[in-house]
């Protein structure tokens, strides 16, 4: 039987959305929705988290996130430099840090921070320090990886006209190089501070105390004292009124910077 | 002051095994206008960016503005403030707008106020004809435009000698124009400049001397009416009949 490719394709798209629907339906005939609403949706739980579920756990991941992200940046920042300069062991360190801390799961560098720290050098930071230093130290090894890449799409034409005019290469690299390259990753650094945001539910190893705690930490807490997993849901719509701007931003900036803005000139 | 702008003796260059310039002896007056020509390969772009050290050189001398820039002890920032340079892709800083681009080593690196590197700023964009651009971003302007910014931001630097490393080659046909009569314009101003160029129009009329490199070497200099007008050698020849009438011509030999 001769069928033409286009109608084919349409067919078998059919299909796909056929089996979608049955799919759905066996799903939501099979779970046991009384149960569901039970585990998820109780309303009581729910409502005796508020408020201290958002001027609590949620201020408190931000806070967290964002002092990890400043902190994770000016590493990052410096780790970036130091790949790219032409001093031999500054590139080894910074590769070092990078490999390790981008190999190792964040929630082991948390612990050894938690405990190494305090034994190594025989002092206790505060709570918000140890938290900056602990997410910060993985964000950085992410971030320094993308902005050393940003850097590098600079048109090295950019440093040159920065030369010629008598800038110093150092010079040339914070007034001319650093803003752009940052243009160029921002999309990229938009979602690792997403990532950063996830990763601040890890920082419960750190054991804090009740008002210091974040979403996850807050969520099980809940948990614990309640028959339902209804704090656990709470707890991830809250992160994802976090997250969700954040993507749209990302995408936002993405789509401006392919298009408007920074178009090339053919001349 | 002495009357001499740029003098070169004995520059080499080599990237890795290859020697790009072999040996190259140069002197511009002050107030001359100096073309390059020559086929691509032949080490003019790279003899016009040891000028301000761009790239360093293997071996030599190079003098501008009496100040040896080829001195391991030498101040090159602050030497290469006095030589302004135009590049062929215009490389405009796209962060900034246009005043910004003209104003952002004034500040930096001649530590100008921000009133009086804004003034000089304007001044020299009313002389490239484009005063209404100054709140414009470089993609926002044509290649010609852009070039003329180029050349105002490296003007606004005081220079005392301008390098052009094939300022029109990247733009359009109908481009070249507005470009090269900001470049006469500054001839006729009294500017040093060495140009890089395949323009020989604009060379015949206004360098003071032009210069048909090949291979590393300097094959012929003099007059542009004797250099292009009467070549005497047979590779200046040759260029000249293929680069004057290109359709006559067939492919040239393999290197």
């Amino acid at each position: 039987m001769a069928m033409s490719k286009r109608k084919r394709a349409g067919y078998i798209r059919y299909a796909q959305y056929g089996l979608l629907v049955v799919i759905t339906l066996l799903v939501a005939f099979l779970a046991d929705w009384g149960q569901i609403k039970g585990a998820f949706f109780n309303t009581e739980i729910a409502a005796s988290m508020f408020p201290s579920v958002i001027t609590v756990a949620l201020k408190n991941t931000i806070i967290y996130t964002a002092l990890g992200f400043a902190f994770g940046l000016a590493l990052g920042l410096v780790l970036a430099l130091m790949k790219l300069s032409s001093v031999a062991p500054y590139r080894w360190i910074a590769t070092v840090y990078i490999e390790f801390f981008r190999g190792v799961p964040a929630l082991l560098v948390f612990i050894g921070i938690y405990y190494g720290v305090p034994i190594a050098f025989q002092m206790q930071f505060p709570p918000l320090t140890t938290v900056m230093l602990a997410l910060g130290g993985v964000g950085a090894a992410y971030m320094a990886e993308t902005i050393r890449a940003g850097i590098q799409a600079v048109p090295k034409g950019q440093v040159e006209a920065a030369r010629s005019l008598g800038m110093s290469s150092s010079r040339a690299m914070i007034t001319i190089v650093i803003p752009q390259a940052f243009r160029i990753i921002l999309p990229p650094l938009t979602n690792e501070l997403i990532l950063l945001t996830k990763d601040s539910s890890l920082i419960y190893i750190l054991g804090l105390f009740r008002e210091q705690y974040e979403l996850t930490k807050f969520g099980r807490e809940t948990l614990s004292r309640s028959p339902s997993l209804t704090p656990i849901l709470i707890a991830g719509l809250c992160y994802l009124i976090i997250t969700l701007p954040l993507g749209y931003l990302s995408r936002y900036l993405e789509r401006r910077g392919t298009t408007g803005g920074r178009k090339k000139v053919s001349a | 002051m002495s009357d001499v702008a740029v003098e070169i003796t004995g520059l080499k260059k080599s990237f890795g095994p290859l020697e790009v310039l072999k040996n190259i002896d140069l002197k511009v007056n002050r107030g001359d206008v100096v073309c390059i020509i020559g086929p691509s390969g032949s080490g003019k772009s790279t003899l016009l960016r040891c000028v301000n050290v761009l790239e360093e050189p293997n071996g030599g001398k190079i003098v501008v503005n009496g100040t040896e820039l080829t001195d391991p002890d030498v101040d090159i920032d602050s030497a290469r403030t006095k030589i302004g340079m135009v590049f062929q892709g215009f490389n405009l800083f796209s962060h900034l707008n246009v005043l910004a681009n003209l104003t952002v080593a004034q500040r930096k690196v001649l530590k100008r106020s921000e009133e009086e590197s804004s003034k000089i700023a304007l001044h020299n964009l009313e002389r490239v004809g484009l005063s209404e651009k100054a709140h414009s971003m470089p993609a926002q302007l044509s290649g010609g435009q852009q070039q003329r910014v180029a050349i105002a931001r490296a003007l606004s630097m005081d220079p005392e000698v301008m390098l052009f490393d094939e300022p029109t080659s990247a733009l359009d046909p109908e481009l070249v124009g507005d470009v090269l009569g900001v470049m006469r314009q500054l001839a006729d101003e009294g500017m040093t400049m060495l140009v890089v160029t395949h323009e020989m129009q604009f060379a015949r009329e206004v360098a003071d001397k032009v210069i048909f490199m090949d291979g590393g070497y300097i094959v012929e200099e003099g007059p542009a009416a004797d250099v292009i007008g009467n070549p005497q050698e047979p590779r200046t020849q040759e260029f000249l009949a293929r680069v004057l009438d290109p359709t006559h011509h067939g492919p040239s030999d393999p290197v």
